[in-house]
């Protein structure tokens, strides 16, 4: 149900654009840490990496500001229907969006152990797909900005061709393996960052489906179906 | 990746079942106080095991329908009622209902305690005594304890049976006044904001009351409060310049209401 105007109480309506710019902000850092990371991978810079690693903190510590302010928000205005679920999706949203931080994080933490001078093929492939799923992230955000739960479907169905790369990746890097055992150790860090890639795109689903909610306050399960797809899981 | 959700029941939904015919049922119910109309056309169920919450901005008809289920509008001058209100079937405003006898089946509680100025123990013994309920004083004595214990006073007001009723405090009078609707076996107990005349903690318990009291009685609620309706009823219907604009699990109401008027209402929006 759409939202037509704004509350008597308009310090309410500021509380909740905040919240929102938060999760906004948030999701902007993860964003380009996810992107940052594969670039430092692909450019094997150590500096970047290790500025990935610091700012890391920046983003858990927006998602305690986020926690922070939904709670009073819910004590001090007891917020109801569409607002509640805004809040509460909020809520969850940051940890989630923290958790994309970590896999920067943890791809950063991978740049040194890999090897600048004979960098194996599949790494090319890497920021394409990073690319996919960080602009899903940002479009599921923009989505719980504007209240668009059609948009938010758009994103889960992007989802599966980012399953498509990783999986394409896992082939190629087996394949390496076995040709060579020399590369097991590069692959297997690849391999590694390809599965943090693709969880970037799961965790986006995630969003999608809290955004789905706040937006209709129907599960995205119980939707009226047009299509049958996306009930699958891994 | 989504996995299948099993839902567990949970206390809210266990009560949410609805078990045989409502106990009140209204159905088209208009009033008018002369050439106007303060109801249109409104139709609720009240259910044996629920309480019933009704919401809305001032002047929206609430405590107008109330009035209509013990016929207290019956009461005041030009105000006409039409339409269908039944309890356990039978027509409440059929001409051979007993006013009297009806008032006793579905009592009321005011917004203001109105407790008579005689003792504690005469204001419960009143209602039984007129009705015929009791026959004796040990007879008398066991309605009153029975009516302040199941009202959460008798503790408090055991030793002082005899001091005057106007001599507790608000929110010990309001308690007083539940257990004198309660004193003459109702079916049906009908609250006009119970609490807006008290305090936070002297409110908890009316809500701590009116949590027990669900189950022996239907109970039917008119607040101003929005999370007092939350709190206490399973069932909330939201009126709005008159009419009944939404009628619903309050469980729904207030995580996903259907209407966009209870939606603007319930967040803050209207007006």
């Amino acid at each position: 149900m759409a939202t037509t105007s704004g509350h008597t109480i308009k310090a309410f309506d500021e509380d909740l654009d905040r919240l929102r710019a938060l999760i906004s902000q948030m999701g902007g850092q993860a964003e380009h840490a996810i992107r940052e990371s594969l670039r430092c991978l692909v450019q094997h810079d150590l500096d970047g990496a290790a500025k990935i690693v610091e700012d890391d903190k920046k983003l858990d510590a927006l998602e305690i500001e986020t926690e922070r302010r939904a709670v009073q928000l819910i004590a001090l205005r007891a917020p109801m229907a569409t607002d509640l679920r805004d809040v509460v999706a909020a809520m969850k949203i940051s940890s989630v969006v923290e958790r994309i931080g970590d896999y920067a994080k943890n791809i950063a933490k991978r740049v040194p152990l890999l090897e600048a001078s004979h960098p194996i093929e599949p790494l090319s492939l890497l920021p394409e797909m990073g690319r996919m799923a960080t602009e899903m992230v940002h479009d599921v955000l923009n989505a719980f900005v504007e209240r668009d739960a059609e948009a938010a479907i758009r994103v889960i169905e992007r989802d599966k061709a980012v399953d498509d790369f990783y999986n394409s990746i896992f082939r190629t890097l087996l394949t390496y393996m076995m040709e060579t055992p020399g590369n097991i150790g590069q692959s297997a860090h690849l391999l590694f960052i390809a599965k943090n890639v693709e969880r970037v795109g799961d965790h986006a689903t995630n969003i999608a489906e809290m955004v789905y909610y706040a937006a209709t306050g129907q599960h995205i399960l119980d939707r009226p179906k047009g299509d049958e797809m996306m009930v699958e899981s891994i | 990746m989504i996995d299948t959700i099993v839902p567990t029941p949970t206390d809210a939904d266990e009560v949410d079942i609805v078990a045989g015919p409502p106990k009140m049922s209204a159905r088209d119910v208009s009033v008018f106080y002369g050439e106007k109309q303060a109801l249109k056309s409104v139709g609720v169920d009240i259910h044996d095991d629920k309480v019933t919450a009704f919401i809305g901005p001032s002047g929206c008809g609430k405590s107008t329908f109330l009035r209509c289920l013990n016929r207290m509008n019956d009461t005041i001058a030009g105000a006409r009622v039409t339409g269908d209100i039944q309890l356990d079937g039978h027509n409440i405003y059929d001409p051979k209902m007993d006013v009297v006898q009806l008032r006793a089946r579905v009592g009321m509680v005011f917004q203001k305690p109105n407790p008579f100025p005689k003792s504690i123990y005469e204001n419960v013994a009143y209602g039984p005594r007129i009705h015929g309920l009791a026959q004796g004083k040990v007879e008398l004595d066991e309605i009153v304890e029975k009516s302040l214990r199941r009202a959460g006073l008798w503790d408090e007001v055991k030793d002082r049976l005899q001091e005057s009723g106007t001599a507790l405090s608000g929110g010990q009078q309001q308690r007083l006044c539940i257990a004198r609707a309660i004193a003459v076996d109702p079916e049906v107990i009908l609250m006009d904001e119970p609490c807006s005349a008290l305090d936070p903690i002297a409110t908890a318990k009316i809500e701590e009351l009116i949590h027990e009291l669900r189950g022996r009685y239907a109970i039917a609620i008119v607040t101003h409060n929005m999370q007092q309706a939350a709190r206490v009823s399973q069932r909330t219907a939201f009126f709005h310049l008159g009419e009944m604009v939404e009628y619903g699990k309050t469980k729904d109401i207030f995580t996903n209401p259907v209407e966009q008027r209870t939606q603007d209402y319930i967040t803050g929006r209207y007006g």
